[in-house]
């Protein structure tokens, strides 16, 4: 595998957002994520919870609430605005003004025709969904007070509002308010009740979440209290109801997840009763949203996590289907480097970092730095849209970053110490990707290092290259070949610089390598999909980010995922599927006899954790740049406390 | 326990309370539980045993009540039996024999017209017992089918589910819940740790009587609630935790609203079943919960503590009641001994006391405290600790000697002599001496004096020395009383002594030096002689009573037991045994020898002047005895069986390793056990109440043939519609209460008089007799008094002035 001088940056600043609303479409299997900052993350859950796409964010967008309708996504939040997204260009499509101040809640009723949204001056507004749009429909009674949450009966005739003190049912027909509970807190009468979360249940009971730490079961005909149940000494956050509406969940301000199961008291019986079953604590903050699939719980907060817990009573036991995930990182890289002038560019969301690496001239096994890394530049985007992407070259005198509207290029001068920057116009775009028979977006690009080829993948699963050099002659993209199409979304794709073949990762972990010249598979690739990949490689939960290749030795390939960093080489044998894959650290402690036997294609180097990314640079050093958990934790806001028992 | 001629080992007395779960009669007046071979009945309110039902042969192993009869219950025992009885009059009804088996322990249910019984085999199988419904009262139970196998041989880690439907099954790490209907098993399976460390093996199981719901303990303190368990996967739990150690016992309460449990904690936690973020606790309880039972009606709980105790406690809140056992701590370092006085066992009791247990009432008596200082309850510290106390021949001195170990070293010492106090009826602290040797002491002897003024203690210590310390009248003049002090300290050759015996006429002291044992006389302190048997040293020493008393018989570390006559100086005999306790009967020759051979222990009794042993048992327990006391009898039994007669002067009482404490009974004795408590006859009536006296002796007179008044129950059993109207039977209801008086019959007088005289007798004059006497009053009109003269009132006067001129007479006399 060789040895490599390794630059460990952990010097990039990356902060996730809090996550703070989700929404998951069971038909196509796709979780929406709101974060803080106001962006959109679409996960597939079909496809090893890829993160497919992103929406960026705007510094004025608060999203509160996000709803799915058909595939349609909607959100709103506290600018009083429901914004449909367009999920094909990633970007909002429209926006409609509620006219009621900051919209604390939506939900569509389960006929899929009306939205409901709750308002800060205490209406319930209806909008009626069209076909391309939404219209405003009419208002509910006005109540006194926020509404903070709404739940449609599934039949649709009847909606619940949970406010502050109380919560109220109202007749989806005439808008009439039918019902009101008062939830206040007996004990302490003075402190109002929040009720966070209300869930309506098609046995016309209510199960709502407050303020006060208590899951409270109503009956919503008569209105009365059937079951309490205290879970917390703060508050109860999100309700999330199953499918079936066997088991509900609640998220705390503990960070706790509590599970709770209509269960029959004696068999055979039907008088289900909720008995608070399980507790999940996978996260350290706020739980603030909840989703409950079919086999899992989804839960995310404060901490920016986002876990998929899956209840093992609905998964088969030790598949790769019963792991508990953790999704910390983005999946694609926000870190890009210009490998000839040793310079790395950070993408924020509002800004870009471009740094030079530090040096070091001694040898051995730590190097101790003898010049600081230095922050050259920091580029601050204009305007309320958050940065997509970006790029810097290889030589490192061109930088670039795009928003949903536009796209910057600068060019910048770097001379012993002197730094200048300049904005580039660039010309309305003179060639234009599009792929036949699909409508999805582009998410992955990769152009060959000497300029003729560019490799683009959308979430489709489709790669195509085209061919750049006649781009010099013409202003149109001529089409190479488009690779045979693979049921899961590509996560990286690289052309190597020597012998033009196509290497792409996919969300199943899968491998493939194409040759541009033959456009056919390779033989390695195809003896890679004979012999199959190791178990232990399959069962890795993050997907790989980025590809390189190691100009000296061709056969190298570099991948990385969060937790490792491999290097493939081609030249020697796949591992065998029953034996152990070891990785190198294991590898040294062995016999050298054994080593010999056991030495495969995987390197794998697990020494690097949470990776953000790997380059390799062309004086055959190594940038990795990590972001470790503890500096995330550090900057977030400090836990509820609690007691601790023996503490 | 092998049965060994007509001499069997039993437990009796001092047994544990705590071995078993107890039950609660429906009432909550009466407390059931296992107490070695006989099931005692305590009463709740008083705390008094009331009796003891026996007749079990072996240890019982659970008391439960019979469902479908309130006043009965059910035993089970090792001897293969399960028996029926009425525990408020102590009467076995039936009893089942089953000669496959010996049953651990017994559930019982009743889930079809006939009566099953579930019991748990040695093989801890789960068999379910067949018991038919017959006339007799032995019946063999022959059919026995197998339900589980391979369960935990706690009984706590089985319950029954709901109705009886299913029953639950805890392994270690495995729930299985067989459903009886179905045929059909379903087992959960733990991980053995979870991440965070915690353990989670079951430790005891309970089931919600009206709703399908498992409680589970664990060894983390974690409680477990488990539903939906008739599905393989869809099964869930939902976990409570408070415990910070192993939960020992849970209980429901019997309408499901409240869920029980307990620990090492000491403190009773009631959590709301549903709601169980809510829960109450009760405290302080004192010593590790062990059991918990809650009485059919709920109004009682008890529980079962480590130290041989059962709480009786009043809807969680109030401890009402405390029933206390003989205590058995994990360990006793002093000997069993005999208080002289009151014959009362004494040994090692809470930490820091010695307790006082009556083996005749089978009661504590009390504790006194020798240490004098707050035990900390705190596991590592070192603390004072009693280990060692002797008491003189006629009880009028207690020595105690306490010791607290905190570094080889540093070893500190108190020697404590106690007077017993005639007036506070106690021992009250005469001298403590502190530091009264450098070492450990190893032996603490009082000669037996029989003119009852004993001056002299003997004490023997590692540190190579004994000294005879001496009751002395106080050098100054001061209003002190007499104190001791140290009066003679001898040694020999630099040797540690390991123990010393007074001879029966205290004329002479034998102290075991390693290997030689010196004989000396107290009168002067003039060594006598010495004898010697090496190799191997002198472990334990004994002089032989009455027409023996010129044997020393010592027990060496090599495995031989020597017997020396005095009179020659030389060895009579010798023999090879591994003595690991020899004592002196000190009513009789008898010497009795713990033998430790191959892993048990083997019992010998013999007379020192005699070839063969008298008596001997083999293979007595498992492990070494140690403990062993001879406790004299009340009553001398005439018993000419030469196997037993050794038992006629004392009963033979030692501790086992594992903490039993067992004695040896006679067939003849046992006989008369059985034989009394079958004599015990039914009576329906159960309280003497005010109510009951006045109802009851009314009722008596109804019975009565020649009581012309039939009617009234009759009257009583009438259908209302066919009855003559209120008005008319009114008059004829009180007529009927009148009746006794009008016609009295000859012999109800009388019964009446001596009724009326044991009152007298009793002196009391409460308003409930003045009333029951009020018929007595009323003129007897013309009742056929033909001979007596006198009238009623003339005979009282008369038998009242009787009675005074008695006594008068006596106060004369005297």
């Amino acid at each position: 595998m060789g040895e490599f001088v390794v630059h460990r940056v952990r010097f990039f600043d990356y902060m996730p957002s809090a996550i703070r609303a989700m929404a998951f479409n069971g038909s196509t299997q796709r979780l929406a994520v709101a974060r803080g900052d106001g962006a959109v993350e679409i996960f597939n859950f079909a496809d090893n919870y890829f993160q497919e796409k992103v929406i960026p964010g705007r510094s004025d967008r608060a999203i509160e609430a996000l709803c799915w309708v058909r595939g349609r996504l909607f959100s709103a939040g506290l600018s009083g605005e429901i914004i449909e997204y367009d999920l094909e260009k990633l970007r909002p499509r429209y926006s409609v003004e509620a006219y009621g101040g900051p919209i604390w809640t939506i939900s569509s009723n389960s006929q899929e025709t009306l939205l409901g949204v709750g308002c800060e001056d205490g209406t319930v507004k209806m909008f009626e969904i069209l076909e391309e749009r939404i219209q405003f429909q009419r208002n509910l009674d006005r109540q006194k007070g926020r509404i903070i949450s709404l739940s449609w009966h599934p039949s649709g005739a009847q909606i619940a509002a949970g406010m502050i003190d109380m919560i109220r049912i109202f007749d989806a027909e005439t808008g009439k308010s039918t019902l009101k509970r008062s939830s206040q807190n007996r004990t302490a009468p003075k402190t109002h009740v929040v009720v966070w979360s209300v869930a309506f249940l098609s046995n016309d009971t209510v199960i709502s979440g407050d303020s006060a730490g208590k899951v409270q079961i109503w009956d919503a005909v008569t209105g009365t209290l059937i079951r309490n149940h205290l879970i917390t000494k703060w508050d109860v956050l999100g309700l999330a109801v199953s499918q079936d509406e066997s088991s509900v969940i609640a998220g705390t301000s503990e960070g706790t997840v509590v599970q709770f199961q209509a269960l029959a008291s004696t068999m055979g019986q039907e008088n289900n009763q909720w008995v608070r079953t399980r507790t999940f604590k996978n996260h350290t903050h706020d739980v603030r949203a909840l989703v409950h699939t079919d086999t899992a719980v989804v839960s995310g907060g404060m901490d920016t996590q986002l876990v998929v817990r899956p209840l093992l009573d609905k998964v088969e036991k030790n598949t790769q289907e019963s792991a508990l995930r953790k999704i910390l990182f983005p999946h694609k890289s926000l870190v890009c480097c210009a490998r000839k002038a040793g310079l790395l560019l950070f993408q924020f969301p509002d800004h870009l970092e471009l740094w030079r690496l530090g040096e070091s001239r001694q040898a051995g096994d730590r190097l101790p730095v003898m010049k600081n890394p230095e922050k050259l530049i920091q580029l601050q985007n204009k305007g309320e849209d958050h940065i997509c992407c970006s790029a810097v070259s290889p030589c490192g005198s061109w930088v670039a970053f795009s928003t949903v509207s536009s796209v910057r290029l600068y060019k910048l001068q770097l001379s012993n110490g002197n730094i200048s920057i300049k904005k580039m116009l660039l010309r309305a775009f003179s060639a234009f990707l599009s792929f036949p028979g699909s409508s999805q977006p582009i998410h992955l690009l990769s152009a060959s290092e000497n300029g003729n080829w560019l490799a683009a993948a959308n979430t489709d699963g489709q790669i195509h290259v085209f061919n750049l050099h006649k781009l010099k002659v013409s202003s149109y993209l001529f089409l190479h070949c488009t690779l045979p199409v693979y049921s899961s979304c590509p996560t990286a794709i690289a052309i190597h610089p020597t012998t033009g073949h196509l290497l792409s990762a996919h969300a199943d972990q899968q491998i493939f390598e194409f040759s541009l010249k033959l456009k056919e598979y390779t033989a390695w690739s195809r003896s890679l999909q004979r012999e199959g990949l190791h178990p232990l490689w399959l069962q890795r939960d993050t997907p790989i980010t980025h590809i390189a290749f190691n100009r000296n030795k061709p056969a190298h390939v570099f991948l990385h995922d969060a937790f490792m960093f491999c290097i493939i080489d081609q030249s020697l044998p796949l591992p065998q599927a029953r034996k152990k894959l070891y990785n190198q650290m294991d590898l040294k402690t062995i016999s050298p006899q054994k080593r010999m036997q056991e030495s495969h294609a995987f390197k794998i180097c697990k020494m690097f954790q949470h990776l953000l990314s790997i380059h390799l640079l062309d004086d055959s050093s190594l940038v990795v740049v990590e972001r470790p958990l503890a500096d995330i934790v550090s900057q977030l806001p400090p836990p509820v406390r609690q007691k601790k028992f023996a503490t | 326990m092998v049965e060994h001629g007509d001499v069997r080992v039993v437990h009796k007395g001092g047994s544990k309370i705590n071995f078993r779960e107890p039950a609660l009669s429906t009432d909550s007046r009466f407390l059931l539980c296992a107490s070695g071979e006989s099931v005692k009945v305590f009463s709740t309110a008083t705390e008094e045993c009331l009796h003891a039902l026996q007749g079990h042969t072996d240890l019982i192993t659970g008391v439960l009540l019979r469902p479908s009869n309130h006043l009965q219950a059910y035993s089970c025992s090792l001897d293969g039996t399960v028996r029926l009885w009425d525990f408020t009059d102590g009467i076995l009804i039936r009893w089942a024999k089953s000669n496959r088996v010996n049953i651990w322990c017994c559930f019982i249910y009743v889930w079809t017209v006939h009566l099953h019984v579930c019991a748990c085999t040695e093989l801890f199988q789960l068999v379910a017992v067949h018991l038919p419904q017959c006339g007799e009262q032995l019946v063999e139970a022959k059919e026995l089918s197998a339900v589980l196998s391979n369960i935990s041989s706690n009984p706590a880690a089985s319950a029954f589910g709901r109705e009886g439907q299913y029953i639950v099954s805890a392994k270690p790490l495995q729930l299985e819940v067989y459903f009886f209907k179905k045929h059909k098993s379903y087992s959960f399976f733990l991980k053995k740790d979870n991440q965070k460390g915690g353990k989670n093996t079951f430790t005891c199981i309970t089931c919600h009587p009206t709703e399908d719901c498992i409680a589970s303990g664990h060894e983390d303190g974690k409680i477990r609630l488990w539903r939906n368990f008739n599905h393989r996967k869809e099964y869930t739990y939902s976990t409570l935790h408070w415990h910070h150690s192993a939960v020992s016992s849970l209980r429901f309460t019997p309408e499901g609203t409240n869920l029980l449990s307990g620990g090492v904690e000491s403190v009773l936690v009631q959590w709301r079943y549903n709601q169980e973020s809510q829960r109450d606790f009760l405290p302080r309880l004192g010593g590790a919960i062990t059991h918990i039972s809650v009485s059919p009606d709920g109004a009682l709980f008890c529980t079962s503590h480590s130290d041989n105790k059962i709480t009786i406690i009043q809807s969680c809140v109030k401890v009402s009641a405390v029933i206390q056992g003989l205590v058995k701590g994990d360990r006793i370092r002093t000997d069993l001994m005999i208080e002289p006085r009151s014959k009362a066992l004494v040994l090692n009791g809470k930490p820091g006391h010695l307790q006082f247990y009556s083996l005749q009432r089978d009661k504590l008596l009390y504790n006194l405290d020798i240490v004098q200082q707050e035990y900390i309850h705190e596991s590592g510290l070192e603390q004072f600790e009693v280990v060692m106390a002797a008491f003189d021949a006629s009880g009028s001195w207690l020595a105690t000697v306490e010791e607290r170990k905190q570094k080889a070293p540093e070893l500190e010492l108190n020697l404590k002599l106690w007077a017993f106090d005639d007036q506070k009826q106690s021992f009250v602290l005469n001298t403590t001496i502190s530091a009264p040797h450098e070492g450990r002491i190893t032996a603490l002897c009082f000669p037996h004096v029989s003119d009852g003024q004993t001056t002299m203690l003997v004490s023997t210590s590692r540190d190579g020395h004994f000294k005879a310390w001496q009751l002395a009248a106080p050098a100054h003049t001061e209003d002190e009383g007499p104190s001791w002090s140290c009066d003679f300290l001898g040694a020999y050759h630099s040797l540690v002594p390991e123990c010393c015996c007074f001879s029966a006429d205290s004329s002479l002291l034998a102290v075991g030096f390693q290997e030689v044992v010196t004989v000396w006389t107290p009168a002067s302190w003039e060594l006598l002689t010495t004898l010697s048997q090496p190799p191997g040293a002198v472990r334990d020493l004994c002089f032989g009573r009455l027409s023996c008393s010129k044997y020393l018989l010592g027990a060496t570390t090599s495995r031989l037991l020597c017997c020396w006559n005095l009179l020659t100086c030389s060895l009579e005999w010798v023999t090879s045994m591994d003595v690991s306790l020899l004592l002196a009967d000190p009513l009789s020759e008898n010497m009795a020898a713990f033998c430790f051979e191959a892993g048990s222990t083997d019992l010998f009794v013999f007379k020192p002047g005699e070839p063969r042993p008298l008596f001997s048992h083999k293979a007595l327990c498992s492990g070494r005895v140690t403990h062993a006391v001879f406790v004299p009898r009340e009553v001398m039994l005439e018993s000419c069986d030469e196997a037993s007669q050794w038992l006629n002067c004392s009963h033979l009482y030692f501790l086992t390793q594992s903490m039993d404490l067992l004695t040896f009974i006679t067939k003849a004795e046992e006989d008369k056990l059985t034989a009394s408590s079958k004599q015990l006859v039914v009576s329906d009536d159960v309280a003497m109440t005010p109510f009951h006296l006045l109802l009851g002796k009314h009722r008596d007179q109804l019975e009565n043939p020649q009581g012309s008044n039939v009617s009234l129950p009759q009257l009583l059993q009438m259908p209302a519609h066919v009855l003559p109207s209120a008005s008319f039977l009114c008059s004829m209801f009180v007529q009927s209460l009148l009746i006794s008086v009008n016609k009295p019959s000859e012999q109800n007088k009388e019964k009446e008089e001596e009724m009326e005289s044991e009152k007298e007798e009793e002196d009391s004059d409460g308003e409930m007799e003045s009333r029951i006497s009020r018929p007595e009053h009323m003129p007897s009109g013309e009742s056929g008094c033909a001979a007596p003269a006198l009238t009623k009132e003339e005979v009282r006067e008369l038998r009242r002035l009787k009675k005074l001129d008695h006594s008068w007479m006596k106060g004369l006399l005297d």
